[in-house]
């Protein structure tokens, strides 16, 4: 018989899981005592949601589901924004909460939430473990519906008194779930017809999403791309599945894509989606797409099929097995007329005059990505800075880029990158936010230090809220409310307070100089960019 | 169009908020939800009405079919089934009109469980359609409170869901 708490712990060890990354509670104290003696490694994060944005970057460079931790009431709440922007991109995670006693359940107890109600609507699954004999199967289950079919995040809520039981402990090897049987393998008559209308069709085009990544299919995905020359563009949570410079590939698609891209879109007359849900920033106006177009939708996900746009081939399953599948049936077959007709077309991204005492952020993010590694983990937040990323930092073969595509949320590039480093302490990883960004998640600069995480941060400061004021600009008559943010502080003493080497660059002519600074130092580094309150985000 | 869907799903706490939770945060409309336990007590079934289009149904179906509790969804069209809804109905009724109101309800298949000096209570047990005509013939009388179960609904024949 060992402690519920030692048995959670032991679980997680089954798993593999080497790091965690949470913030202690009353409610979860049993299970710290155990975590006391074990060899996982514990990251104390500074605020709870920054535990499943790192959690959410170890996720997305192992491929497994990672771990993140807070105790009850407040901080189980302060994980939920986590939580949902795990949803919203898929990725797996395991969150655990502590929980009120179980006989105090529901009387509204200090520190007590309902956090498998409030959670509900983005989770994938959530236990409240009210029988601790249970507790095994519970993480056993909870680790497979995370990490498999559509991935997502899991919250296993656990209340105090049952971390303090005494159970047998067995870890099941199976997950036995009647209910819960994602379609894994393809359709092989669907996957034929697919090759069949792909072959047949003059104009095909190729859209790559972040379900690419989540299958671990890159490189079936270029595989299939070069072997049938079809041309391919990606959305933002497909970035760096192709290497910017890659002869087939057209860049970023939507809203805040390149030209040659969404010229593809709209000239290609059969479209194949892979791992892409055709959301609202990438493709406006599906409907009208699918007027004029063959769509072929390939997803793990049902549901996402038919969702938001009409499909004439659909295919459920891992699009893994799929591309190696489709690798094989596809004729080899020179599309360089089609390819050159779009390629043509070419991306003058306005490289704006440059404003005196300030970089040039698109200029600034070529000549970053031209400088560090090419297995460089780069990491953008939300707002101007992450399009400036999207279209001007050029990805390598082993290049990675990571942002949260699906929900937008401010503040997840540093902690994200957090996680993405421990996951991976031999690749530069680089984080560029915004000075608004930043300031939702600064209180990480001492997560860094303690643990000593290497990470880069880049800090693209216009003193504006840069997305919401071009928005005010253009759609509210220049009426700027609410986006100044005079009042921040000196980035590069800041860090310097927190013991982080720092730096400043304010022109294009000391780029270079400080760039090779940034990326020659082995510790953690902050690099604070002056950038026009008015520059543009494309 | 109306819509009549059938949801096998787990027995177990919370499963029931999560279908009632898919359906206003999808934005669907539902018209009635009705949940017991099976002949099989660790499934229940959920049978639910709903108000939609073709592609609304669809997605219904597929987003059911996504939660992790749920072991089958089936959605059916109205000449597949038998439908049943359990009403009672408490109607004002003057002692002069009670015997007019009785025949209402033996012809109607409606039995009379309680009386008042100046109500009945009637329960009804039938087809949505049926109970439509039963609300009309009572309206008249003033119907002062109609608690009713939900559709609940079997297909024809020998078929079952499994």
């Amino acid at each position: 018989m060992i402690r519920a708490a030692k048995a959670m712990v032991r679980c997680l060890e089954k798993e593999g899981i080497k790091v965690v990354f949470g913030y202690p509670g009353a409610a979860i104290c049993p299970f710290y005592d155990e975590l006391y003696s074990s060899d996982i490694k514990h990251v104390l994060v500074r605020h709870e949601a920054n535990a499943g944005h790192a959690a959410s970057g170890a996720a997305r460079i192992t491929g497994k589901p990672a771990v993140c931790i807070a105790t009850s009431g407040p901080g189980a709440t302060n994980l939920l924004t986590a939580i949902a922007t795990a949803y919203a991109d898929s990725i797996p995670l395991i969150c655990i909460t502590g929980q009120v006693s179980t006989d105090q359940i529901g009387c509204d107890v200090f520190q007590e939430v309902d956090i498998t109600g409030a959670a509900e609507p983005f989770v994938k699954y959530s236990y409240l473990i009210k029988d601790a004999k249970r507790l095994p199967e519970i993480f056993r289950e909870a680790f497979y519906l995370a990490g498999t079919g559509r991935k997502g995040p899991v919250l296993i809520d656990v209340p105090v008194d049952v971390q303090n039981e005494m159970i047998d402990f067995s870890y099941p090897e199976e997950v036995k779930m009647r209910t819960y049987k994602p379609t894994v393998k393809g359709n092989p008559v669907q996957i034929k017809k697919i090759c069949e209308a792909i072959e047949a069709s003059e104009k095909p085009l190729i859209c790559a999403g972040g379900g690419v990544f989540l299958a671990d299919a890159k490189d079936e995905l270029l595989k299939f791309a070069e072997k049938s020359g079809v041309p391919a563009v990606s959305t933002m949570m497909g970035l760096s599945l192709f290497p910017s410079d890659h002869p087939i590939y057209l860049g970023m698609l939507g809203m805040h894509g390149v030209k040659s891209a969404n010229r593809a879109v709209n000239e290609c007359d059969t479209m194949i989606l892979i791992g892409a849900r055709v959301g609202d920033r990438a493709v406006r106006s599906p409907s009208f797409l699918s007027q004029s177009k063959q769509i072929i939708h390939i997803d793990i996900d049902p549901a996402e099929i038919g969702k938001n746009i009409p499909v004439d081939i659909p295919l459920v399953g891992d699009c893994k097995s799929i591309l190696a599948e489709m690798s094989e049936k596809i004729t080899e077959r020179d599309r360089s007329e089609w390819l050159n007709e779009v390629r043509a077309i070419k991306n003058d991204i306005a490289i704006n005059e440059e404003t005196e005492g300030f970089i040039n952020p698109k200029a600034f993010l070529r000549k970053l990505s031209d400088r560090m590694p090419a297995d460089t983990i780069c990491v953008a937040d939300v707002g101007q800075n992450q399009i400036w990323c999207c279209n001007n930092y050029a990805f390598k073969e082993s290049g990675r880029f990571l942002t949260t595509g699906g929900m937008g949320t401010m503040g997840y590039s540093v902690p994200c990158a957090v996680g993405a480093k421990m996951a991976a302490p031999e690749r530069e990883v680089v984080a560029v936010c915004g000075d608004g960004s930043f300031q939702m998640q600064m209180m990480e600069l001492a997560t860094i230090m303690q643990e000593k995480i290497a990470v880069k941060i880049i800090i693209m400061r216009n003193n504006k809220l840069g997305m919401v004021r071009e928005l005010q600009t253009n759609g509210y008559g220049d009426r700027q409310i609410a986006v100044a943010l005079d009042g921040s502080p000196d980035f590069v003493a800041l860090a310097k307070a927190y013991g982080i080497e720092s730096d400043r660059v304010t022109t294009m002519a000391e780029a270079e100089e400080k760039i090779e600074k940034l990326a020659a130092s082995d510790k953690p580094y902050l690099l604070e960019c002056n950038v026009y309150k008015l520059e543009s985000t494309l | 169009m109306k819509h009549t869907i059938s949801v096998l799903v787990e027995n177990h706490a919370g499963v029931l908020s999560r279908v009632s939770g898919l359906f206003s945060r999808r934005g669907f409309n539902i018209d009635s939800l009705a949940v017991g336990e099976t002949n099989d007590p660790t499934l229940s079934r959920i049978t639910i009405v709903a108000d939609g289009d073709e592609h609304t149904a669809q997605q219904l179906e597929k987003q059911l079919n996504k939660l992790v509790d749920t072991v089958k969804v089936r959605t059916f069209s109205p000449d597949e089934l038998l439908t049943r809804e359990l009403q009672l109905i408490k109607v004002s009724a003057a002692p002069n009109q009670r015997s007019e109101i009785m025949t209402i309800c033996e012809i109607m298949n409606a039995k009379i469980i309680d009386m008042t000096t100046n109500t009945l209570t009637v329960e009804i047990c039938d087809s949505p359609v049926h109970l439509h005509r039963m609300h009309d013939l009572l309206e008249g009388y003033g119907i002062k409170e109609i608690v009713r179960t939900g559709v609940i609904a079997i297909q024809k024949g020998s078929a079952t869901i499994k």
